[in-house]
């Protein structure tokens, strides 16, 4: 589903460049639950947003379900992410003015699909993620974990091939998060590729895969659960070295 | 349809939403537009006003007026008075074929008019029957002055609407009623008003013969004033220095000599308030473009403001599948919907508020009427318009164009 071959990114800071992927090499398939795992600064977001079509990447090759994703015209990017992707985000990203069920629909309007047939099915997915009572508030009448599953909604209801979520349990409680991450895995189980950047252990031991980034670079890509602990006490040392 | 049902719902959810940002777009185009249509209607006002009071005199009529030399001349001082006499104006209406309504007036001055126990001083015109085609009279009742009440010498005079109402209480029909001049009696045969609307007209006209004979005015004459048909500006110039000319003849002065005697030229002063108002709606005009121009700068810098408060949200459906025409169209297309509506409440405000002075403000000399021209006020819309939709548009270009991530990262 997604290739990635010797991916390099860097951000031009002034005069400085500040070399962030240094030669990504990853193969992800169809239906996997993946975890992207690393210390602040290591390139996590970056990578995703690269996957994600919202950022361009310097060096390498990106193939998505086999097209490779190299300066695409605007209106090709907006059609793969239209049409293959899914976003979840740390900071759920609703438009503020749309309602619950407008806001879920927003990705079928860009598919042009009229409006009536838009927001009943918007309706079926708050319905799914518990947010059917809901649907006529606005964002900022729901709570954290409320506003994340409308997030997932508005991801889902494309039926995208791929979802990605750059810590999206990052402003939840535990419990809410745990709630959250089930969710995502029930998504998962129907067949969705999924990759979740995360700092959490409790998250990413949900996830089939993890991939640990360090500095650029794939560390570890871990899929036992050896490895995994493996990865866990790496990044505990890292903490520890930072501090 | 270009634009479909959801365009629409998704343009008016956001002005819904936004509706400081919405009030403040709208307000300065509206508030242009309406002042421009209070510039343009004003203007016309103005113009309205003075024109018509040239309705009261033909605009094609030239007077002389009798004056005094300043250059000695075929061994005459300076400072010999010039005195009409009929032959002037026989003289001058044989004078120009393009002449066709002439009269002679021969000064009374303010006399007291009675009718019974009512009394007033009233100016005396005494005056060829043409001269209602020079100043345009009209007769409400009765009639005017007639050849034959100037060749019997009759004592027949014809009152203005004010002197009617003074001397003739309770709608007394005046016509063939006996007032007395002085102490001469004269027999009512119309009464007038001035042609330039509901004036108060306290003169009366009477037989320019019967005056020079009852008034002791001899064959003495002091006015001449005629009308030239249709001729142009450069005719009546022509005419003017023919005149000119004959009357220096005729009372050896100087032609070169401005003073002897005075001419002027209704046609000229016409065309110099014309262009007087000429010079006027061009300043009009600086004013309203500068309104407009205004205007456009404000939705500029509005249109500037909303892409930048919304560039998160354009990368949120950028994220989403929204193609950059979409972002291009939403933004454009709210700012057209904004300056449109907006531009038509200013318009039909400042055409309301000329509608309310037209309807309660009484019509002064110097302005009646005031209408804004709606042409020009419909195109200084669709060009606000229009810039507002150039003003949107660079922006919103700008904006569709940067990397969703970029987008998504402003706060
Ligand atoms: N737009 C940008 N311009 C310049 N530098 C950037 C930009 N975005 C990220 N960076 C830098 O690139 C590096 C990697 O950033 P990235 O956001 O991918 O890290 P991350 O692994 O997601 O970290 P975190 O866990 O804190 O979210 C960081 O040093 C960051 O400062
Ligand atoms: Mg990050």
């Amino acid at each position: 589903m997604i290739r990635l071959e010797n991916i390099h990114k860097s951000y031009r800071m002034g005069k400085n460049k500040l070399h962030v992927l240094k030669g990504i090499d990853l193969h992800i398939k169809q239906g996997e639950l993946v975890s992207i795992m690393g210390s602040s600064g290591s390139g996590k977001s970056t990578l995703l947003n690269i996957i994600g079509i919202l950022d361009n990447y310097d060096e390498g090759k990106y193939f998505l379900d086999k097209t490779l994703i190299k300066g695409l015209s605007e209106k090709k990017a907006a059609f793969y992410r239209n049409k293959m992707l899914g976003f979840v985000f740390q900071s759920f990203n609703l438009i503020p003015f749309k309602n619950a069920m407008e806001n879920v629909a927003l990705p079928l309007y860009y598919q042009k699909i009229p409006r009536k047939k838009r927001n009943k099915k918007a309706l079926e997915y708050l319905e799914k993620m518990g947010l059917r009572p809901w649907a006529e508030h606005l964002p900022n009448e729901l709570s954290g974990g409320q506003k994340q599953r409308l997030a997932i909604a508005r991801a889902l209801i494309t039926r995208p091939k791929v979802i990605l979520a750059d810590e999206p349990t990052g402003a939840l409680d535990s419990k809410t998060s745990m709630e959250v991450m089930e969710l995502m895995r029930q998504i998962n189980h129907e067949g969705i590729t999924m990759i979740i950047v995360t700092h959490e252990q409790d998250i990413a031991e949900q996830t089939d895969r993890i991939i640990h980034l360090k500095d650029g670079r794939i560390e570890n890509d871990a899929i036992s659960t050896e490895t995994k602990q493996k990865v866990f006490e790496t990044l505990v040392e890292e903490e520890a070295a930072v501090v | 349809m270009i634009i479909d049902r959801d365009k629409w719902q998704e343009i008016f959810s956001t002005i819904n939403k936004n509706k400081l940002r919405t009030f403040l777009t709208g307000f300065s185009v509206a508030w242009g537009i309406f002042m421009l249509i209070i510039l343009l209607g004003s203007g016309q006002g103005l113009q309205n006003g003075v024109q018509h009071q040239f309705a009261n005199d033909a605009t094609n009529s030239l007077w002389i007026y009798q004056g005094l030399t300043t250059k000695p001349y075929q061994g005459m001082n300076a400072g010999r008075k010039i005195q009409f006499t009929n032959a002037d104006y026989i003289r001058t209406k044989n004078l120009d074929s393009r002449i066709n309504h002439i009269s002679g007036r021969s000064r009374v001055g303010s006399k007291t008019i009675s009718y019974k126990n009512n009394y007033g001083s009233y100016s005396i015109r005494a005056v060829d029957p043409a001269h209602r085609f020079i100043e345009n009279t009209i007769i409400t009742k009765g009639r005017f002055l007639n050849r034959m009440d100037l060749e019997h010498f009759s004592k027949v005079v014809v009152i203005g609407n004010a002197v009617d109402k003074d001397l003739f209480k309770h709608g007394a029909n005046p016509i063939g009623k006996y007032v007395k001049i002085g102490d001469i009696p004269f027999e009512v045969i119309g009464v007038f008003k001035a042609a330039g609307g509901n004036g108060e007209i306290r003169k009366v006209f009477i037989p320019v013969s019967t005056a020079q004979r009852v008034f002791n005015g001899g064959n003495r004459l002091d006015q001449i004033a005629f009308t030239v048909g249709n001729a142009t500006l450069a005719q009546t110039k022509q005419i003017e220095k023919e005149v000119r000319y004959e009357f220096a003849r005729a009372h050896h002065f100087d032609p070169a000599d401005r003073r002897a005697i005075h001419i002027s030229n209704n046609l000229a002063d016409y065309e110099k308030v014309m262009n007087l108002f000429l010079g006027i709606r061009i300043f009009i005009w600086i004013i309203g473009i500068g309104t407009i121009i205004a205007g456009i700068v404000g939705v500029s810098n509005i249109m500037m403001i909303v892409v930048k408060e919304r560039t998160k949200e354009i990368g949120i459906r950028k994220a989403l599948g929204a193609t950059p025409r979409s972002i291009i169209g939403l933004i454009l297309l709210e700012s057209v919907v904004i300056t449109s509506l907006a531009g038509y409440l200013g318009l039909m405000a400042g055409v309301g508020l000329l509608e309310l002075v037209n309807k309660y403000m009484p019509p002064t000399d110097f302005f009646r009427n005031p209408q804004a021209n709606l042409s020009i006020a419909l195109i200084a819309m669709a060009l606000l318009v229009i810039a507002g939709a150039i003003a949107g548009f660079i922006p919103a270009k700008n904006a569709a164009s940067i990397k969703p991530i970029d987008a998504l990262r402003d706060e």
